[in-house]
């Protein structure tokens, strides 16, 4: 690269609605902010400069129809899949410098669950990186392991092959193992998605006590009727930035009209504003 | 003597000793550096490096000849196998990541180029006077006439690398293999990893093209992986079996090459790979297929039981003969199919269960535990013996089953 080319200022960024907004201010404790983020596949973006801030001690909402880059937006904030352009950062530090604070939790059907490992070598793999490549895994790693196990309610199934676990079991694991890796943001890709009941109320009980516990939660959700009682922020995306702000305002019937466009019926608004209130 | 059983036990002279120790050190190498390439699902790319590696052997033939030496240096051919080797991995990677081909068609397309570049130059060797002795062809089946003991060095030297690579890299091609996004996002290079692991089978494929052909070293890579698969559902002891079946095909193969001259030392080795893989597919204790069918067997003996039983307490008939075979034989039944005392006991017995589930599908709201009812399952291994015996307190007393 040329040398000159470092000076260059940062170039502002143009928002979606062709106004100029300011790139995100790389503020110490914000978990998690974008700026201007593209991903594109092929000549297609999937999300379109996208601007977002997540808050700290929260459980915050990425909410939108099937296509509209929930999931993309994630692992693009992530570094998993590479942004066109835009800007992500951790607690004011660009991605790459603040991995060790970040926890990630796939999407279960992501992984060939047939792979020779059991459910406590998956939650340590959560370690990998404290270890690092010649390090042995100590007696206190391991406690720590299945310590995160058991707050998820899966520690006599430590020794089970993955692949002999029901849907909901797989995802309490990739909750362990992001739980072992101790970080300060925790980023899930659709967590309730086709599981049962039970799980779902244990990994919402470890959620809400992490955020407790001041750290920040950020999930891809698809249940809109459960967004009031598990979230409170929320971020509306079809692409492009739809709405976004705590759940008491941001949360209405007018945004996830919007946001869903004909593809939610009325019925189901209703419903949502009686039982939220709107 | 035997003339296995002095291969066997390295007595079939120096030559086929060093070939049997030689093919042993490469089967384990070749067996645990080839696990993480089947457990990330691109067996196929190590063909394509194989194949990769027969222009490099004719262009380092040429260069070193044209330099003046004699240009069968092992050490030189070899060098130039990697390089053309790794050019094609690239390639392919490379037409992966930037075209819309699939890895299939880049793997498909780098192979028949390099491949038919390679047998061009081999050809032309032929033709120049330092070719003809060359013995060049040897390289695509294997060949271990000539084998020197400095061969057999450079196989211990680049295995052992190789397996020691092998293990401090198992954690991240562990995780890249099973979850590469989130390896991603821990902030692992998923492109680095895979390239570094594609590098381990390409340099153990170089040091074996020698002794088993650049066309079958990629069974040697692939099947004791899979074979090693059948008996273990952790990765690291994944790595550890498959060396020991590679190991093993190696030494026998060999060992069955030398005490029968005529037959060609590569190919019995991976037809013994090939046999331990076919006895472990049948065998292996829990994934193998005899233990998948006397598993299911016995899975329907239980349905078949169960539902005998509660036929029994409803007093139905039975018409299934298999059912009515499997209660006679246990004595729950006598041979005109009227109840045994037992089984007049049993099937009261899984009537009442059947009558606490109900109790217990009205008490408990939480389905994590009434969902686990499948019929088979046994109330005790659900509720705690506290749990149940509210059951039978609000059931009432115990209920008759009727007598027959």
């Amino acid at each position: 690269m040329e040398p000159s080319l470092t000076h260059i200022k940062q170039p502002t960024i143009a928002a979606q609605d062709g106004q100029v907004t300011h790139p995100a201010s790389p503020e110490a404790d914000v978990p998690l902010a974008v700026s201007g983020v593209t991903v594109s596949y092929g000549e297609k973006p999937a999300v379109f400069s996208v601007d977002a801030v997540f808050p700290a001690k929260a459980m915050s909402a990425i909410i939108g129809p099937n296509g509209a880059g929930k999931s993309t937006l994630l692992k693009a904030a992530l570094g998993v899949i590479p942004r066109l352009s835009g800007e992500v950062f951790v607690f004011g530090q660009p991605i790459e410098e603040a991995r060790e604070r970040i926890a990630y939790v796939p999407q279960r059907a992501s992984v060939d669950w047939d792979f020779p490992t059991t459910v406590i070598d998956v939650v340590q793999m959560g370690l990998y990186r404290k270890v690092g490549l010649l390090g042995r895994l100590s007696g206190h790693m391991k406690a720590r392991a299945l310590d995160c196990l058991d707050r998820v309610g899966m520690a006599d199934f430590a020794q089970r092959q993955i692949g002999q676990l029901s849907g909901g079991q797989q995802q309490r694991v990739f909750l362990a193992r992001a739980l072992a890796q101790d970080a300060d943001l925790y980023l899930l890709d659709e967590p309730f998605a086709g599981v049962d009941a039970a799980t779902e109320r244990a990994i919402i009980d470890v959620l809400k006590l992490l955020k407790s516990e001041g750290k920040a939660v950020v999930a891809v959700h698809h249940d809109l009727s459960t967004v009031r009682d598990y979230f409170d922020h929320v971020f509306l995306i079809n692409v492009r930035r739809m709405a976004e702000g705590p759940v008491e305002t941001a949360f209405t019937t007018e945004n996830l009209q919007a946001t869903y466009g004909g593809r939610l019926a009325a019925t189901h608004l209703d419903e949502l504003s009686m039982t939220g209130g709107v | 003597m035997n003339p296995f059983l002095d291969a066997l036990l390295l007595q079939a002279g120096y030559n086929a000793a060093l070939v049997a120790i030689g093919a042993a050190l490469l089967g384990f190498a070749a067996g645990s550096s080839g696990t993480f390439l089947f457990l990330r699902k691109r067996a196929l790319v190590s063909d394509a490096v194989a194949h990769a590696t027969l222009p490099g052997v004719g262009i380092a033939f040429i260069v070193m000849v044209s330099l003046g030496g004699d240009g069968r240096s092992l050490i030189g051919l070899l060098l130039g196998s990697a390089i053309t080797a790794w050019i094609g991995l690239l390639l392919i990677e490379w037409i992966a990541r930037h075209t819309r081909l699939a890895e299939d068609a880049a793997i498909g397309a780098v192979l028949g180029v390099f491949f038919g570049a390679g047998i061009v130059l081999l050809t032309i060797i032929q033709s120049m006077s330092a070719g003809r002795q060359a013995g060049l062809e040897g390289f695509l089946l294997g060949s271990t006439a000539g084998m020197l003991f400095q061969d057999a060095v450079i196989i211990a030297i680049g295995g052992s690398l190789a397996v020691l690579a092998t293990w401090l890299l198992r954690r991240p091609m562990t995780l890249v293999a099973f979850d590469s996004e989130y390896a991603a996002a821990m902030g692992y290079d998923v492109r680095r990893i895979d390239l570094l692991m594609m590098g381990l089978v390409m340099a153990v494929t170089v040091i074996g093209l020698k002794l088993v052909g650049l066309i079958l070293i990629v069974a040697m890579l692939i099947i004791p992986a899979v074979t090693a698969r059948f008996w273990t559902e952790r990765s690291n002891r994944v790595i550890w079996i498959a060396g020991a079946v590679g190991g093993v095909s190696g030494y026998l193969g060999a060992v069955l090459s030398a005490s029968a001259p005529a037959l060609p030392t590569g190919p019995l080795i991976v037809l013994v790979a090939a046999g331990i893989f076919v006895f472990s597919l049948l065998f292996a204790p829990v994934r193998g297929v005899l233990a998948a069918v006397i598993r299911h067997r016995r899975f329907q003996a239980r349905v078949h039981r169960r539902q005998g039983l509660l036929a029994l307490a409803a007093q139905h008939p039975i018409r299934e003969a298999y059912t009515l075979r499997l209660l006679r034989r246990d004595g729950l039944v006598r041979a005109d199919g009227v109840p045994t005392e037992t089984g007049r006991a049993q099937a009261a017995k899984i009537a009442r269960d059947e009558r606490r589930w109900d109790i217990a599908r009205e008490v408990h709201q939480d389905v994590g535990l009434t969902g686990r009812y499948d019929g088979l399952t046994p109330i005790e291994d659900v509720f705690t013996a506290d749990e149940i015996a509210d059951f039978d307190h609000r059931l009432g007393g115990p209920v008759a089953v009727g007598d027959l």
